[in-house]
């Protein structure tokens, strides 16, 4: 038998991952929303890995810069997403 | 580091994103969950830079300034912001998150070897799909959630305003209206600018230009902007959430391009995170998604209220404490008022004041309140209001009934019984919190103007209301001050 092209394994990959977040978005609670937005803010700029392959590929200049000005956007994103997050929950606080 | 090694790495890091989310199920778990998604970030960061392609000690110089540079911006604000400007916020944060996608897609198309996209000299067609693809989202989240941005902020920080010179200003203004801009033939105009982008991901698949490529970006700008600004202010809630999902969308596509599954499981938890919400809030308002982003709602009905017959009856602040402090429950419901107003604090020590005169006080959430999901928790939880007396719409509605009174703060359209009885009332359909079952209720607002629906609310002219008119928070002080013993 002939191998799957990794563009189907993902393609496989990326459909599951969406069902994993349809329930596990669905048991958040509504109370939460807010901070739900900025962790997944937060966490969506792990799309900071494809900026550091261009930081790091001793490419062209421009690829360079590029991935430089992707750096520094999502680790704006990154830092803030979290702090943010973190000082809402820690504001979260039962009666008594 | 190898391959395989490199992508277990991922693997757990994606696990501990997946963990962050779980934790959100409740508040006491939540903590730990945020602890877990900046693990997940930490490793995944940590393995990137061990597989670079071509590493050097001045790399990792300038990468680690850059990611202080960001970073320290980032938690500078984080530190800073008030939590009514949440909505800003994070409208802001998207746009960054979505133009950190099209700088990736633009930088693999300038070297495109670094990301192994390429066999025989070409770039593989469907990288190039996957890599267009990731930038036309990318792009319209940058510039829509500008746009959503500005109609949220609604206004520059004074100090800031005086600096900007008045032409300037007036096109700023224009943007940042919550009021919807409706262009005529809007949408014939974003049609043909949508069927533009397609054909020119068509072109560029086959030619790999960077000149298509560039054009298509920028007719995706445009689309960001000419998609949100026919949408008014109150259905930010609908667009933030959309918002938040194409930024997972964008992550998702580049993750595609990369060939890394960590960043395509991400994409698709944000992208469906977004998309639940944007429904929830939608479920709530009792509209279409359709006709949410077709723009225009809150310009078509604004009627004015039948002036005449019908008479509101105002109250004072005292009288208002008076029947609070004889009743055995109170339910407050706030709303988008309470956060322009500021006014959780003086809240907070309303239910003080009557918790300590034995009076059971719970507060009733609807979820479109306020101007993105959640965005009422966070400010009553700013303001130290247990979250254990804090109710959404289905867990407290049936207690409107054996309530004293109801205290209206801020609130209007997410009352408005219309919404149940009136069959041509634009918001019919829509649930909403049964407070005129109360045997009292108070309504703090500054003046009886009808809500962003445009529509009246019968509720004020009912004999068991008392309306209270002025700054929410002002109100709200001066009843506490009657309660005083």
């Amino acid at each position: 038998m002939e191998t799957v092209d990794p563009g189907v394994i993902n393609l496989i990959i990326f459909v599951l991952a969406i069902f994993v977040g349809y329930y596990v978005v669905w048991s958040v609670t509504p109370a939460l929303h807010t901070p739900l937005m900025s962790v997944t803010n937060a966490i969506s700029s792990v799309i900071v890995v494809g900026a550091l392959i261009a930081t790091g590929a001793g490419g062209s200049w421009a690829a360079f810069l590029f991935g430089f000005l992707g750096v520094i956007l999502a680790s704006v994103n990154i830092f803030g997403g979290f702090a943010v997050t973190q000082r809402m929950l820690a504001m979260f606080k039962k009666r008594g | 580091m190898s391959a395989n090694l490199a992508a277990l790495g991922y693997l757990i890091a994606a696990v501990c994103f997946i963990l962050a989310l779980r934790g959100l199920s409740h508040p006491s778990t939540a903590r730990q969950g945020n602890l877990y998604g900046m693990a997940g970030m930490a490793l995944a960061v940590l393995v990137t830079l061990l597989v670079l392609p071509a590493p050097s000690v001045g790399t990792y110089f300038l990468i680690l300034l850059g990611v202080a540079a960001g970073g320290g911006i980032g938690y500078a604000i984080a530190r800073r912001i008030q939590m009514t400007a949440m909505p800003q916020l994070v409208a802001a944060f998207h746009s960054l998150v979505g133009l950190a996608a099209v700088f990736v897609a633009s930088a693999a198309l300038l070297d495109p070897e670094a990301y192994h996209i390429v066999v025989d000299g070409r770039i593989k067609t469907a990288s190039l799909l996957e890599m267009g693809l990731g930038t036309i989202i990318g792009a319209v989240t940058f510039t829509g959630s500008i746009i959503a941005w500005g109609k949220l902020q609604a206004r520059f920080p004074k100090p800031i305003e005086e600096k900007i010179p008045e032409p300037v200003l007036a096109v700023f203004r224009l943007f940042m209206s919550s009021k919807p801009i409706l262009l005529p033939a809007r949408h014939v105009i974003n049609l043909a600018i949508g069927a533009g982008i397609l054909l020119l991901l068509l072109i560029f698949m086959g030619t790999e230009s960077g000149f298509v490529f560039l054009l298509m970006t920028l007719l995706a700008f445009a689309l960001g902007v000419l998609l949100i600004i026919p949408i008014g202010g109150a259905d930010m809630p609908v667009v933030i959430s959309m918002l938040n999902s194409y930024s997972g969308w964008a992550a998702a596509g580049i993750g595609f391009t990369l060939n890394n599954p960590m960043l395509i499981i991400t994409g698709a938890l944000v992208g469906s995170s977004g998309a639940i919400l944007s429904y929830i809030m939608c479920k709530a308002m009792n509209r279409s998604f359709v006709s949410v982003i077709l723009g225009g709602f809150g310009e078509t009905g604004a009627a004015a209220a039948e002036e005449g017959e019908k008479v509101a009856k105002a109250g004072s602040p005292e009288d208002a404490a008076f029947i609070m402090e004889n009743a055995q429950k109170v339910i407050i419901v706030p709303g988008y008022g309470m956060a322009v107003a500021q006014a959780q604090h003086a809240v907070r020590e309303l239910y003080d004041a009557l918790t300590k005169k034995g009076v059971e006080v719970k507060f009733a959430i609807h979820p479109v309140a306020g101007r993105m999901p959640g965005h009422m928790n966070v400010l009553l939880a700013e303001a130290n209001i247990p979250y254990d007396v804090v109710f959404e719409l289905e867990e407290i509605n049936n207690e409107f009934q054996t309530a004293d009174a109801a205290y209206v703060i801020g609130a209007n359209d997410i009352t408005n019984p219309s919404a149940k009885e009136d069959t041509d009332s634009p918001i019919y359909g829509m649930p909403i919190l049964d407070v005129e079952k109360a045997k009292a209720v108070f309504f703090v607002k500054r003046s009886l103007a009808p809500g962003y629906a445009g529509i009246d609310n019968p509720l004020f002219y009912r004999d068991n209301t008392m309306m209270l008119f002025g700054d929410a928070k002002k109100i709200t002080e001066e009843v506490v001050r009657a309660l005083d013993p």
